[in-house]
């Protein structure tokens, strides 16, 4: 059988050309919108800024409202960090040959997610210059943390689960950083020589390149899905009525993901546009998520529902106020709203293939983003302002200040994703050609055909 | 070691608010002003809460004076990261204003919403500032507080009568919301003792817990209803 070569139309040069164009050249606009989203995010540091100097009250919590917009914020960002890392785990775990492209742009939503969601919790403390106590360093004085705390297991989770996904991201990137390295020329070249940590490219660099990265796979895994579940026992583990409630753990984790592939599918859609990148990300792409996303809004659903359900059905008079003031009460737009976004739009777009478009997918992973962090406000404030004794019930409503930090750092997030865009191939060079190689190393062996195979046999034409 | 514990009568309670002015004195309270106070600021360690029973016209007002319940099984001190809340051996619980780093958390899962954060820094205009109680600490911004007991005045009874090498007398520690109250709606003491005031108090049939079913065990008796 003869060993069919690559079509022409995917060879190294060109594709290095294509991936690592971005690097060397910079359009008028990038530095337009670069410094737009950079007015946006020092925005976020100074209203930080003011709130520091003048205290907490700048943002708009009371009694009983003591959390509100930077928690909200914070979770949903915790939510987003699990497009990646989870995601692309899973794929190579399962060693699916259509991940190939998304891997670097899931892993780096993951790390700068985690990067703003974790600025949340410091944003939040009353005396935030504090928040070392919460690290558990030898003093004078013996005094420890408290590791009974939930918060304090969310700040190991966290912490762990950055340093983690920072490996993952970093690891395959090595190779790319030492084709990075021969290309740069003065102080990027430097930087990449660092970052390339002498890369070669040996049988024995491969080989356990390949094992360091099947490893971390399956050891992110485990760590992401235990990190939500502790997002979630931050509400969970109170007394609070509509908090104390044994399927958070799951129902957190399944938000997060739902939330996390809607957030890797419009960052996708941004990639391919802005780097013309459509011969690497192809419909089927755009396809198989939307289908992974059809999934998760199902699953959603479905603890909504149960979640709802079994509070109805067991009529607690401390519960009852909660749910009815999202059911029908001050915050029912909002609630109907989040459902209309999580499941009644997206649901006939991800569900008919007609209308499984890649514009119509953005749009309905838009409306996802927006539903996912209204459940978010709608699981912490509703509770929050219906405490046990009716006398204390309050209302809330989130100050400019609190709006410009939680929506400043959307842009702060925009911004470290677009930076990292200059510096970093947006998909993994030496993945996209293995999964070439691979393609045609088992063409005619391979019952079902791969994408990367389709291409390989010119079943499918870049540029379609 | 004593127990300290605290019954309130609601059936004697007029809701006249003596016990909230005189907490605000004793505690250094900041008064925050109508606009922070419009937002749910206010800071009243002791609140009386007000509750409508029956219909129009055959009406009656309830109060209930409400304070940090000193619960036994707190569900504020363990959530705290950094151990700001803790028990003490005689069974207060105790907000270490220094160790707070303000996270709130302890705020958000008391069921009785009886604890205060301290969202600016507070000021006395002259000559308010004169009247502060220097033996209790000034709060900073960013830091949550609550009921204490009055451990000020605790703590000074208990060193009177270790200098007077006896024990502390039954009634000789009054929190300011009891002294202040005409109707004498609250009475504090030691509950380990069986002679005290307070605990025949807490043991009579009228006796009831705030929100019990949750099991935090908390050390303020209610009495209402019965024989008064």
């Amino acid at each position: 059988m003869a060993t069919p070569t690559p079509t022409p139309r995917f060879t190294e040069e060109r594709i290095n050309r294509d991936l690592l164009g971005p690097l060397f050249k910079t359009s008028g606009i990038y530095y337009v919108v670069t410094g737009l989203l950079l007015i946006v995010a020092m925005g976020v540091f100074v209203a930080w800024g003011l709130q520091l100097r003048y205290g907490i009250g700048m943002a708009g919590k009371n009694r009983p409202a003591f959390w509100g917009l930077y928690i909200t914020t914070f979770v949903f960002w915790i939510g987003i960090s699990h497009a990646g890392t989870l995601i692309s785990a899973i794929l190579r775990v399962v060693q699916a040959e259509w991940r190939r492209p998304i891997t670097r742009c899931a892993e780096a939503i993951t790390t700068f997610a985690l990067v703003t969601g974790s600025l949340f919790p410091l944003i939040h403390l009353g005396r935030a210059w504090l928040f070392f106590w919460m690290i558990p360093y030898p003093n004078s004085r013996h005094l420890w943390p408290n590791f009974q705390s939930p918060l304090m297991w969310d700040f190991i989770a966290i912490n762990t689960y950055l340093t983690g996904s920072v490996t993952y991201l970093y690891l395959p990137m090595i190779p790319d950083m030492a084709v990075a390295r021969d290309k740069a020329i003065g102080w990027r070249k430097s930087v990449y020589r660092t970052l390339a940590l002498g890369w070669r490219g040996t049988e024995r660099e491969w080989v356990r390149l390949e094992k360091a990265i099947s490893i971390m796979a399956l050891i992110i895994i485990p760590v992401a899905v235990s990190v939500h579940t502790i997002v979630s026992w931050d509400f969970a583990m109170t007394v609070m009525p509509m908090w104390h409630s044994t399927i958070f753990g799951p129902y957190f984790v399944v938000g997060a993901i739902f939330s996390g592939i809607a957030a890797l599918l419009i960052a996708m859609v941004m990639i391919r546009k802005y780097f013309k990148l459509e011969h690497y990300l192809q419909p089927i792409h755009f396809d198989n998520l939307a289908k992974m996303l059809l999934a998760m809004s199902l699953l959603w659903f479905y603890f909504t529902f149960t979640e709802y359900l079994v509070t109805w059905y067991g009529n607690e008079s401390a519960e009852m106020p909660v749910f009815w003031s999202k059911i029908s009460g001050r915050y029912a737009p909002m609630f109907w709203l989040m459902v209309t976004c999580n499941i009644l739009i997206p649901f006939p777009i991800l569900a008919i293939k007609k209308l499984r478009t890649i514009p119509l997918i953005f749009f309905a992973s838009c409306c996802i983003l927006v539903g996912m962090w209204l459940e978010r406000f709608l699981i912490i404030v509703p509770t929050l302002v219906h405490p046990y004794l009716p006398y204390n019930y309050g209302h809330y409503w989130p100050s400019y200040t609190e709006m410009a930090i939680a929506g400043g750092t959307l842009g702060f997030f925009v911004l470290l994703y677009f930076l990292f865009a200059k510096f970093s191939p947006m998909i993994s060079i030496w993945e996209f050609e293995e999964g070439l190689q691979v393609a045609s190393k088992h063409r005619g062996e391979l019952p079902e055909p791969t994408f990367a195979g389709q291409i390989a046999r010119g079943d499918i034409h870049p540029g379609h | 070691m004593p127990s300290w514990g605290m019954t309130i009568d609601i059936d004697r309670c007029t809701g006249c608010e003596a016990c909230v002015v005189a907490c605000h004195a004793e505690n250094n309270l900041p008064v925050v002003g109508p606009e922070q106070a419009a937002m749910g600021r206010t800071h009243q360690w002791i609140r009386v809460e007000r509750y409508w029973e029956g219909e129009f016209p055959n009406i009656k007002a309830k109060f209930m004076p409400v304070m940090c319940q000193q619960c036994d099984a707190a569900p504020c001190e363990p959530v705290c990261p950094v151990n700001a809340t803790y028990h003490t051996p005689d069974g207060l619980n105790a907000q270490v204003y220094n160790r707070c780093v303000g996270t709130r958390f302890c705020a958000n899962n008391c069921p009785y919403t009886v604890r205060f954060f301290t969202w600016f820094t507070p000021s006395w205009e002259s000559p308010l500032n004169e009247q502060l109680n220097p033996d209790v600490s000034i709060r900073t911004s960013g830091i949550m507080e609550k009921c204490t007991f009055c451990v000020q005045r605790i703590r000074r009874a208990e060193d009177t009568a270790k200098d007077e090498k006896r024990p502390v007398k039954d009634g000789e520690i009054k929190p300011a919301c009891a002294q202040a109250c005409p109707a004498k709606v609250i009475v504090f003491g030691d509950m380990s003792d069986e002679h005290s005031e307070v605990s025949k108090l807490a043991r009579s049939s009228r006796g009831h817990r705030l929100l019990e079913e949750l099991g935090t065990r908390p050390r303020v008796v209610y009495l209402s209803g019965g024989e008064s």
